[in-house]
């Protein structure tokens, strides 16, 4: 192996190649200068202003030279559980970038903002089809945001059926640790509720668990384990009795999108991750976008703004028309030019585009899973039909070779593969979650299938060649540990 | 098939491997009667038939003249920035938790987080939030962890912080039993004055846990910012600063507020080198004191070295996030604005501080410059006066909708009705119009004698 | 197996007491919780005058892969803190029973001390906890 996966020079700090002495370039207006400050003496800057003062084209290359000592989708294969790395088409990109979308104030009067308002009504109703939802806000700026307002919704809901008792929420063992974390934002104390060995909810403990301080349970599914929660229409049912509500948490969406319906599973909120299953950018973690979609019950809280349309046009729904709103998330619509990749998406993959997400995405991973089962790895779930995702435990190799699932995930790193999603869920020992989508090619899949195998002899042969790996990338190792006893996070404040 | 590469020899060989018949067979776990098809979404089409569509979409409107900005505003973004920023390996990056695959990623932040401390003269900033409203709500949130002591949950928040901003916290914050208490502006001066601040307090030791103050505030109008600071550190609570960064190149840094410096300054960093877009995706900043590093929420990059010595980077005090903490967690958050970090740090790259010094000194002498065009205008006056970096308010003699409805006519976003209906007994017009160095001086005549001849129009309407 | 000195009482949230002659209890965690906690970087310390009840939450240890909440005891008054901690948080895994102690307290009703577990049924408890 001596493939060069990516650039390995060292590059140095923006702040390294500035020269103080140095003027700025044709990028700033030719007018004003720091010598004619016009404002207050006395609240004028007076302490020094350190920016880099570098060349345009030196910006320009160190930025780029940084941006190749990254993996990524158009680079790279990430089957990464849970995160849903598929294609971002560029189109998406492009047309979102048009100068009629992205120069638009967002307090310009509607009656000149009715093209973008009518793709964000036209979003919102593609939403609540492919949801079974009634109602769809648009204006959360990232699934966590959306996880929010769907618990403060929950809140909302019982506060106002003067339900003071209803004090907690339950969260399966196996969650995204969002879940717990949102609960006790909206003021709730959580209740984990355990996975049985088939991973599903186990449904003995649940029975004990609700009671009439129920306020609500917190599901994905499919779950975070890679398998379809089979008994989700009775758990729907025991928490609706209890006088609960239901939440879905939207990760996995691309999973079922086409084959089942939250609305249809008997949730009351959801929120979906338009950076997952409607493919918008990670860029490098955010902007995310994560709208709820809320059953008729909830409608009344949804949080503001929506779009309304009626004969004279798109407009704007705000706190005066919904009085119960939990309120405003986002200084103005959330993430609106993330919005418009999505819609864009839609538009392209269309009903018959978006089922085949589920379609290709379940064939990939279950066609990796029944590859790797056959390459003697070990699954967690080893009976269950893989969803969009599956759980591998490298638990054996780690007894037997010393190698940790931490191990295999550097080493991949080498053969120019993004680690699976490694150590989530927590339930399972030495877990890699490997969610392939339907963007990669079979031959891809065959690629990195036999790239496994290969790191399993090495693992047994020269197990080093895993405990130190990557020794391809422009870093080993790094000393976590000294980074978080010596913080250095700015280069003009060292201690 | 859109983005779906598999040939039909493909999926048959995979479905042999599988033991399967159908991908439907695939779904088998699914209860029956639970399945249901899409219904009212249209097919799927070209790529040449959504390029004609959005092209249309986003031509109906035009591009207006743009004088609105209360938190969003227009500025020159220069052409190398976005190509940059969208290459493939920033743009479809993942967040980078393996740290030796995403070094571009971590040592960009790494550079964000050195700017936007410098920027507001403090120690450590975070690697962004969603945006400037949700990140204020986070550094209230901050602040009451931060000070225990205090034991109050209580926050003092001018009511010269965006309306907006304001309606965001309350949302975060309300059911965390903080309490937000408003503090009214001076009639004269659309400010706080220090010297009314002692009557808010019930008594002289009356606790509170923080006070925000916004430079410049919602109205434009500059605060007494040090003496602001020294009076909540006088009463031992702390100072969040929430502030424009573009002002930050002429205007005294929160680190440098007062005798000691604000503890926290949070703000929208849209206005360095991301476009208006209806709204977002914007980002966040959040910077504090050395002492708190251990509130602040959301992710942080340090420099470290690998096991060869050689200089990295990576994510550091992840124990406190929500993947690991999980119900203590110090918030919910588990992403930064990566991509919206990525454009600030090139555009405060591209710009320097030279650069940025003459974008914000522009800004301020056109917003001069139009103000003396309105001043001719009798009808016309300033309720806060001409103390502002570059917002003003306007009262006009005629109904700001009307204003604002005719100026769409004409093509001009004009700016943000911010007449104070609820408080008022007397009807007062306010406008809040925001000038930046993208304006002309024609312009500037155009928009004030558009303006000047929509006001006359709207009178004769009137009385007629 | 880790060590367990006998002379100590123990909690099922892995801290140890240790009953000074004045009747104050030092607290730390065990061998055995640093083992699992890993490379200690930091420590969120009560301040000296801080009263809290048994169980309640009362400080933080921070290692790289998790910060977990230290309990209290048993219901008293913080009359002394580990300040070598700040600095080198580490001294936790050198000796979490010597130089790693965390903070001292002067419990409320010094007879609760006997209802804490001991150095046996804390043995227990860990090899349970393993399998």
């Amino acid at each position: 192996m001596s493939k060069r996966i990516i650039d390995q020079d060292a590059e140095p700090l923006i702040f390294d190649l500035s020269d103080n002495t140095r003027q700025s370039s044709s990028l700033a207006p030719k007018t004003g200068s720091e010598q004619n400050n016009p404002l207050a003496s006395h609240l004028q800057r007076k302490s020094t202003l350190d920016l880099p003062q570098v060349g345009e084209l030196q910006v320009l290359r160190h930025y780029t030279r940084l941006s190749q000592k990254n993996f990524s989708i158009d680079t790279h294969f990430y089957p990464l559980g849970s995160c849903t790395m598929k294609y971002n088409p560029r189109v998406c990109n492009t047309l979102a970038q048009l100068p009629g979308f992205s120069t638009r104030h967002p307090m310009a009067h509607s009656s000149i903002s009715q093209g973008i308002m009518s793709c964000l009504f036209d979003l919102q109703t593609i939403l609540k089809e492919a949801t079974g939802m009634q109602q769809v806000s648009l204006t959360p700026m990232a699934g966590a945001q959306g996880e929010f307002a769907g618990v403060a919704m929950i809140r909302a809901y019982h506060d106002h059926n003067q339900a003071p008792l209803r004090s907690e929420i339950i969260v399966p063992d196996a969650a995204h640790g969002t879940n717990p974390a949102t609960a006790v934002m909206c003021g709730y104390t959580v209740k984990e509720i355990p996975t049985n060995d088939q991973g599903d909810i186990d449904i003995q403990a649940l029975e004990k668990m609700i009671g009439p301080q129920t306020a609500g349970i917190m599901l994905t599914n499919p779950s975070t384990l890679g398998v379809f929660e089979r008994d989700i229409k009775h758990i729907a049912k025991l928490i609706h009795q209890a006088g609960g509500l239901l939440y879905y948490d939207g990760a996995n969406l691309n999973a079922i999108l086409g084959k089942v319906k939250p609305g249809d599973m008997g949730f009351d909120v959801i929120h979906m991750n338009l950076h997952k299953t409607f493919s918008t950018p990670h860029g490098g973690g955010g902007p995310g976008s994560g709208p709820i979609g809320v059953s008729e019950r909830l409608q009344p809280f949804i949080p503001i703004p929506i779009v309304a349309h009626n004969e004279q046009g798109y407009y704007w729904l705000n706190e005066d028309d919904l009085p119960l709103s939990i309120g405003r998330l986002s200084a103005w619509m959330g993430n609106v030019g993330i919005l418009l990749r999505a819609y864009i998406y839609a538009l392209l993959l269309g009903r018959d585009g978006m089922e085949r997400v589920a379609d290709y995405a379940t064939l990939n991973a279950n066609y990796l899973f029944k590859r790797l089962v056959a390459a003697d790895f070990e699954m967690a779930f080893p009976k269950r039909r893989a969803s969009h995702e599956f759980i591998l435990t490298l638990r054996k190799e780690a007894k037997n070779y010393g190698t940790s699932a931490m191990d295999f995930a550097k080493r991949l790193l080498d053969y120019g593969y993004h680690a699976p999603t490694t150590y989530f869920p927590l339930l399972v020992p030495e877990c890699f979650l490997i969610e392939p989508t339907e963007t990669e090619s079979m031959a891809d899949l065959d690629a990195f299938i036999e790239t496994l195998i290969k790191i399993k002899a090495e693992a047994k042969e020269s197990p080093n060649l895993l405990k130190e790996a990557p020794f391809e990338l422009p870093v080993r190792r790094l000393d976590d540990v000294k980074a978080a006893r010596e913080l250095d996070l700015n280069f003009y404040h060292q201690e | 098939m859109p983005y779906i590469p598999h040939t039909s020899n493909d999926l048959a060989q995979m479905l042999r491997t599988i033991g399967v018949d159908s991908i439907e067979d695939l779904f088998d776990e699914i209860p029956k009667d639970l399945r249901s098809k899409l219904q009212n979404i249209p097919l799927g089409q070209s790529e040449m038939a959504v390029q004609q569509q959005l092209f249309a979409k986003s031509l109906q409107d035009g591009t207006p003249l743009c004088f609105a900005g209360g938190g969003a505003y227009e500025h020159y973004i220069p052409a190398a920035l976005w190509e940059i920023a969208t290459r493939g390996e920033f743009y479809s990056a993942y967040t980078p938790y393996q740290a030796e695959a995403s070094q571009g990623t971590l040592q960009v932040i790494y550079e964000y987080q050195s700017m936007i401390a410098s920027l507001t003269a403090m120690d450590v900033s975070n690697a962004s939030l969603y945006d400037g409203a949700s990140g204020l709500a986070e550094a209230v949130l901050m602040a009451v962890r931060a000070n225990r002591k205090a034991k109050s949950k209580r926050i003092l928040i001018p009511e010269s912080v965006s309306p907006v901003y304001r309606q965001v916290v309350e949302t975060i914050v309300k059911n965390q039993g903080i309490t937000l208490e408003l503090l009214p502006y001076d009639q004269r001066t659309g400010t706080i004055q220090v010297n009314q601040l002692d009557k808010q307090l019930n008594k002289p030791d009356d606790a509170f846990a923080a006070l925000i103050i916004p430079q410049p505030n919602y109205f434009g109008s500059l605060e007494e910012v040090h003496q602001l600071t020294d009076w909540a550190h006088r009463h031992k609570a702390l100072v969040i600063a929430q502030v424009n960064p573009i002002s930050l190149a002429l205007l005294e840094a929160p680190g440098n507020w007062g005798e000691h410096g604000a503890d926290i300054a949070v703000g929208e960093a849209q206005a360095l080198g991301i476009p208006l877009s209806s709204g977002g995706p914007y980002i966040g900043f959040l910077a504090c004191k050395q002492k708190l590093v251990r509130q602040l929420p959301g992710r942080l990059v340090g420099r470290t070295v690998d096991l060869e010595g050689k200089t990295g980077f990576t994510l550091t005090l992840q124990a406190r996030e929500q993947h690991i903490r999980r119900s203590k967690a110090t918030s919910n958050i588990c992403t930064n604005q990566g991509l919206m970090a990525t454009a600030v740090t090139l555009y405060l790259a591209f710009l320097g501080r030279d650069g940025l010094q003459k974008v914000a000194t522009t800004c301020a002498l056109n917003t001069q410059t139009l103000m003396h065009l309105l001043e001719q205008n009798s009808d016309l006056s300033f309720p806060f006066g001409d103390r502002v970096f570059h917002e003003f308010i306007v009262q006009l003699p005629v109904p700001i909708d009307k204003v604002l409805s005719y100026l769409a006519q004409e093509d001009i976003v004009g700016g943000i009705d911010v007449s104070p209906h609820k408080h008022s007994t007397e009807q007062k017009n306010w406008l809040l119009i925001c000038v930046t160095e993208t304006k002309t001086e024609q312009e500037l005549h155009f928009f004030a004698d558009t303006l000047r001849s929509i006001c006359q129009q709207i009178n004769n309407e009137e009385s007629s | 197996m880790s060590n367990i000195p006998p002379e100590l009482k123990y909690t099922a949230s892995h801290e140890w007491i240790r009953t000074e002659e004045d009747g104050s209890l030092t607290v730390g965690i065990t061998e055995h919780a640093q083992g699992l906690l890993g490379d200690m970087v930091f420590v969120e310390l009560p301040d000296i005058g801080d009263e809290f009840e048994a169980e309640q939450d009362c400080a933080v240890v921070e290692s790289v892969k998790a910060a977990s909440d230290i309990y209290c005891p048993i219901e008293g008054e913080i009359i002394a803190v580990n300040e070598d901690l700040e600095d080198s948080p580490e001294l936790i895994n050198v000796n979490s029973y010597h130089e790693g102690w965390l903070f001292r307290i002067q419990p409320l009703k010094a007879e609760h001390v006997d209802n804490l577990m001991s150095a046996d049924d804390y043995a227990e408890l860990v090899e349970s906890e393993a399998h």
